[in-house]
């Protein structure tokens, strides 16, 4: 019996092994035409290089300068850092004081942040992109205070669910000795809230890193692009690309998303698992 | 702490107020009532009544791809969470390696929507260029791409949800049923799946919103090619108001339907899941 069990675990080790290779080949594939002539790419993309096809750093060199992918990089760098810090304090902020003051606006401030994640963003998308305009935020700064208004939603929706299993009496009792609310947040709430500050951090940096749209309607783009637009503008009109900066991109665009997964690959998996069991 | 609290509103809840005002709650007012407007911009709207909504239905792409999105929510659903539900009832067994599993069939998931459709284009034209075709020949090959492609990045992120189901059975409901004498297959049917309904219900709901709301995937994979055949609701939508002048009202109105559509999807989805809680 616990031979035949033995035996099982080897052959399912066996079969994820195959199947986590198979899993990772786009990578692989990618990797390895980023090496090749433009021309062979799309001729024989499952084949190694060969001296004949091999094109050294040709590729990532056009696609740096065709993107401009350091400045891109930095941009789309500043902005997760900068907006996730953002919503991680400001939404805390809100969400400790929303759940531990009752009140009509607490209650329609929380209602309308759960009813906001349900909204798609095309339904807001060109009015947004307007009233952005309107107010000047198409910088990468005024783009922190976008994402800190749509993003509010999720963040507060994940604090003050959390904030209802948090007693209320460690709070008071350090009012009592004397803290005022700004200290009593700081001191002693925001480490309580350590986990989710984790999560929703996690689940923000996913979405604001790889976003798309928004930032392609709001920034402006003679000026800056996140990494996905600047992607998007290898493809050129009528639809050709080139698919020699194509693959270099994609590795270098792909280096800091493995980077970040393995370094803290623990606490985006537990983030994700919360995040999606409270959403 | 309720007095104290109160003088201290504009530093905790202003910002977020203000800043969701602006990014938020007047850009959808705005646009409910555009959508019941015709404009080029915000400021020369002129009021025209129900007629977007009624130009919608008469316009055959989204019509299309509506229903190409409905069709693709449905297999995509289908396909993730059935390997999703495979791969975490394996991995939950004792298996060297099951960490590192985990890790691989996750990783996709952080990829962004745009990078993966450049990956997958270059794949799938490649496989299709032995028979002389590229993936956009037919829209057949599009919805398929699409499919694959969804998988690849969902698989994982769903498995982690259906592992931590898995793990939270009790495992005292097993050695009940092996002391009664209950086979594998009836363990798994009488036991891990009905315990797992929650996991299984949450995933479902993933997977459907996240297949009606795909847009970046979409763009990047097909743009909607062949003519406009593969094009979801989203993408729909972006195109109608940035690629065709003067319809910009109706691309508005499209998005109210869409919105409502999310919405009706969302709010069964947590009576659904309200119910299987008080049967527990």
């Amino acid at each position: 019996m616990k031979k035949a069990n033995k035996r099982k675990g080897t052959a399912l080790t066996v079969f994820f092994s195959v199947l986590s290779l198979i899993y990772i080949a786009p990578i692989f594939i990618i990797v390895m035409n980023s090496f090749k002539r433009k021309a062979y790419i799309n001729r024989v993309p499952f084949e190694m290089p060969t001296e004949k096809t091999f094109a050294g750093l040709q590729n990532y060199v056009e696609g740096i300068t065709k993107t401009n992918f350091w400045e891109s990089l930095a941009t789309s760098l500043f902005v997760t850092v900068a907006s996730v810090a953002v919503i991680l304090l400001c939404t805390s902020m809100a969400a400790w004081y929303i759940s531990r003051r009752k009140s009509k606006f607490s209650k329609m401030f929380y209602y309308l942040c759960v009813f906001s994640m349900v909204v798609p963003f095309q339904m807001v998308m060109f009015t947004l992109s307007k009233t952005a305009d309107t107010l000047h935020l198409g910088t990468p700064w005024g783009l922190i205070i976008v994402y800190l208004g749509f993003g509010a939603g999720l963040a507060v929706f994940m604090f003050t669910g959390f904030m209802r299993s948090v007693p209320i009496e460690i709070e008071e009792a350090a009012m009592i000795d004397g803290c005022n609310p700004l200290q009593t947040f700081f001191i002693v709430v925001l480490p309580i809230l350590r986990p989710t500050l984790i999560s929703v951090g996690i689940l923000e940096t996913m979405w604001i890193w790889n976003d798309y749209l928004l930032p392609y309607l709001i920034l402006d783009l003679n000026r800056w692009m996140t990494i996905p637009i600047a992607i998007q503008y290898l493809k050129g009109g009528y639809g050709s690309i080139d698919w020699g900066a194509m693959m270099a991109v994609l590795v270098l665009s792909i280096i800091p998303i493995i980077a970040f997964y393995l370094s803290c690959q623990k606490y985006i998996i537990k983030g994700v698992a919360a995040g999606a069991v409270k959403g | 702490m309720d007095k104290a609290l109160k003088k201290y509103f504009p530093i905790f809840v202003l910002p977020t107020a203000l800043a969701f005002t602006i990014g938020f709650v007047v850009p959808f007012i705005l646009g409910i009532y555009l959508s019941f407007c015709k404009f080029s911009t915000v400021s020369n709207a002129q009021f025209v009544g129900i007629s977007n909504y009624v130009k919608i239905w008469g316009d055959a792409t989204f019509v299309h791809s509506l229903w190409f999105t409905a069709l693709f929510a449905l297999a995509s659903i289908i396909f993730i969470n059935f390997f999703a539900y495979t791969i975490a009832l394996l991995l939950t067994k004792r298996i060297r390696g099951a960490n590192l599993f985990r890790t691989v069939f996750f990783m996709p998931n952080l990829i962004g929507g745009i990078i993966l459709g450049y990956i997958w284009q270059l794949i799938f034209n490649g496989i299709l260029s032995y028979y002389a075709r590229t993936l956009t020949f037919s829209a057949a090959y599009g919805f398929w791409g699409l499919l694959i492609l969804m998988c690849w990045q969902q698989v994982g992120y769903m498995m982690i949800i259906y592992i931590a189901g898995l793990q939270s059975i009790p495992s005292e409901l097993y050695e009940a049923a092996r002391i009664d004498g209950a086979s594998p297959r009836q363990q798994l049917f009488k036991i891990t799946l009905p315990m797992s309904m929650p996991a299984i219900t949450i995933c479902t709901f993933l997977t459907l919103t996240n297949s009606f709301k795909l847009f970046d995937q979409n763009l990047a994979l097909t743009a909607g090619q062949p003519s406009n055949k593969t094009e979801m609701l989203a993408l729909n939508i972006v195109n109608t108001f940035y690629s065709r002048t003067g319809w910009e009202g109706v691309g508005q109105a499209k998005a109210v339907v869409f919105f409502i559509l999310v919405a009706v999807l969302v709010l069964l989805q947590l009576k659904l899941t309200r119910e299987k809680e008080v049967q527990q």
